[in-house]
């Protein structure tokens, strides 16, 4: 694990504890500095021990193919291949993927084969830990021919997998792509679905060798949980691994 | 404040008149929306159970949470789950709002999960109809209270999500047809500001007596919105911010009132506003060694100087040193001023300030030009 990984873990994770089921996570990047290492950080924490005998990963791709994943995953110690052999982790390639009419038929299908997936785990052996991960929102979006909506929909039966089976949910979105929209805006929506909001930017200070860009983790209060909480970190990426560290710890 | 909101809740609606109605109204920057709704359902069911309200029941239609999180919620609150039938119905309108499901299970790609059907919950597969919605509200009440004079109120939990669905007019009809049914109590909702047009804001906030507004304790300066700059400003507004009410009288009468909130483990807890706002201009000013601010006698020494050239109003004219004067002129005038000055001395509540040229033997200035004399 990445030096200072475990502050990210503290992070985010505050708002497992407490009987509120999953919960619902957002990673927001830009342009400047991507996010893509978040997720594969959690397909990667959540595939390692002491997680990954009772773990599903159900990721739909929207991104890149399986290869692509899998090389950096195995870089980062975690064999993709092996783990979809073994069904802890279900690939979705949606890369060609088009709704087909205006009625969102095309997401339900999508949701039909989350939710099928999520029941065949739970008849197999039970797994305990279902998430489902999504790379990346602004892609889907444009499967569902720009419908903002149909993707809100969408997410609301992600969502309601959450609550009733305790899956949790990752999605990754770029925040500056909205930036110019007129209101309601698809990422302000998914801001208030979102329990843990993961904001990754370049610094305000410019580029630095050795700080690559901050993140800022926002876990609001979910009705059980601690109350809500605000992180910030700088995070260095690496080969093979990302360094978080506490803004002014490096020299 | 907050208080006051319940308690028009609870009273109800008069006969001949539109059911009070409340729209609690939050937007990103402090999102504590649905505390505030938690809030008044939890304050409305306790009413309810000992009967203190108006309405004999509840209609909870939950869009955002599923029934489960309501009844846990309200089982939290110390609420007896056996009396739910008696008192509460809900209409799911969460667990599978557009039929994905039921599509779904009808082609057989996935087996049946939805929630077996109960007295209490009652499943909405299609929340685009709205005249649907609003019948099953009525029927659903009807259940609760009978045919009779029984009242119901009507708790919405996200006007916002209803109206992703449906336009602003079918939802207006629904909300009016709500405020304007003999039977309901009152009614309230939750919008999120932020997702919608002004026009749809103020549509909603026309239609109800009361509005709830939550806002930060603290905006961003910076336009620019996610700015982690301003991460101490995120911190601020992350567990607390201000609670404006206004209530609308039928007579027009406009009542404003504000408070603040605090959102804690046990749950969102109102406080009055705190009049602290002196301490925070003074806890502005940086810690330094040297004293940059003046103690209150300092203050009243400085008010007492009468500077120079400031008409001192005594009668006399006003006399303005124009550098014409000779130095024995000067030498004179002190010595009539030196009476003066005794007489001042005895009054402690006169400043005075004391010149000395610095030099006597220059001359004061004149307009004469010192180049008069120049052979040019």
């Amino acid at each position: 694990m990445a030096l200072g990984g475990g502050l990210i873990e503290d992070a985010y994770s505050a708002s497992r504890s407490g009987g509120g089921g999953g919960r619902v996570l957002l990673i927001e990047d830009c342009v400047e500095t991507s996010a893509a290492f978040v997720l594969h950080h959690l397909i990667k924490r959540t595939l390692s021990p002491p997680h990954s005998s009772a773990a599903l990963i159900i990721f739909a791709a929207f991104a890149h193919p399986f290869s692509h994943y899998d090389r950096i995953l195995r870089k980062m110690g975690c064999n993709l291949a092996v783990q979809r052999d073994n069904k802890r982790f279900v690939f979705l390639d949606m890369l060609t993927f088009e709704c087909p009419g205006g009625d969102g038929g095309g997401l339900v299908e999508l949701y039909g084969k989350i939710q099928k997936a999520v029941e065949v785990s739970i008849v197999n052996g039970g797994s305990r830990s279902i998430s489902i991960m999504i790379d990346d929102i602004s892609l889907l979006e444009v499967a569902a021919k720009g419908s903002s909506n149909q993707v809100l929909d969408f997410l609301h039966y992600c969502h309601t997998l959450t609550t009733e089976i305790g899956c949790s949910l990752a999605v990754l979105n770029h925040e500056d792509i909205y930036s110019r929209m007129e209101r309601p805006n698809l990422i302000l929506q998914m801001e208030y679905l979102a329990e843990v909001i993961i904001k990754v930017e370049p610094l305000a200070t410019g580029l630095a060798t050795d700080v690559h860009g901050q993140l800022t983790v926002m876990n609001k209060r979910n009705f059980y949980g601690p109350l809500p909480k605000k992180s910030n970190f700088h995070f260095r990426v690496k080969e093979n691994n990302v360094e978080y560290f506490h803004p002014g710890s490096r020299t | 404040m907050a208080e006051l909101i319940c308690r028009a809740l609870r009273d109800g609606a008069l006969d001949g008149e539109h059911a009070p109605a409340l729209t609690i109204k939050d937007s990103i920057d402090s999102p504590f929306g649905p505390h505030v709704f938690n809030h008044v359902l939890a304050q409305l069911s306790a009413n309810i159970l000992s009967a203190k309200s108006q309405s004999q029941g509840l209609v909870l239609v939950a869009s955002t949470r599923s029934p489960s999180f309501y009844f846990d919620l309200l089982k939290g609150r110390g609420t007896d789950d056996a009396s739910f039938p008696k008192w509460l119905r809900v209409l799911d309108c969460y667990t599978d709002p557009l039929g994905w499901k039921v599509r779904l299970m009808e082609c057989g790609s996935i087996s049946n999960q939805l929630p077996e059907a109960s007295n209490t919950v009652r499943l909405c597969n299609d929340v685009r109809d709205l005249d649907k919605l609003s019948l099953s509200i009525i029927e659903l009440g009807r259940e609760l209270v009978g045919q009779g004079k029984g009242r119901f109120s009507v708790a919405i939990d996200s006007a916002t999500e209803m109206l992703r669905h449906a336009s602003i007019s079918s939802l207006a009809a629904l909300l009016s047809n709500l405020r304007s049914h003999d039977q309901v109590s009152c009614a309230f909702w939750l919008l999120h500001s932020d997702l919608h047009e002004v026009r749809v804001t103020a549509a909603l906030e026309y239609m109800s007596s009361m509005l709830a507004n939550i806002e930060p304790m603290a905006r961003p300066t910076n336009v620019q919105r996610g700015n982690s700059d301003n991460l101490s400003l995120l911190e601020q507004n992350s567990n607390k911010g201000k609670f404006h009410a206004r209530l609308k009288r039928r007579n027009g009468r406009v009542r404003l009132m504000s408070e603040e909130f605090c959102i804690e483990p046990s749950g969102i807890k109102f406080t009055a506003v705190s009049s602290d706002d002196g301490m925070i201009t003074q806890s502005l000013v940086p810690k330094v060694q040297f004293n940059l601010q003046l103690s209150e006698e300092e203050r009243i020494e400085r008010a007492k100087v009468v500077l120079p050239f400031e008409h001192q109003g005594t009668g006399k004219p006003i006399e303005i040193y124009d550098g014409r004067q000779s130095f024995d002129q000067i030498n004179i005038e002190s010595s009539f001023g030196s009476a003066e000055k005794l007489q001042t001395n005895q009054d402690p509540g006169k400043g005075e300030i004391i010149y000395f040229r610095d030099s006597d033997d220059e001359m004061p200035d004149s307009d004469e030009d010192p180049d008069d004399d120049l052979d040019i």
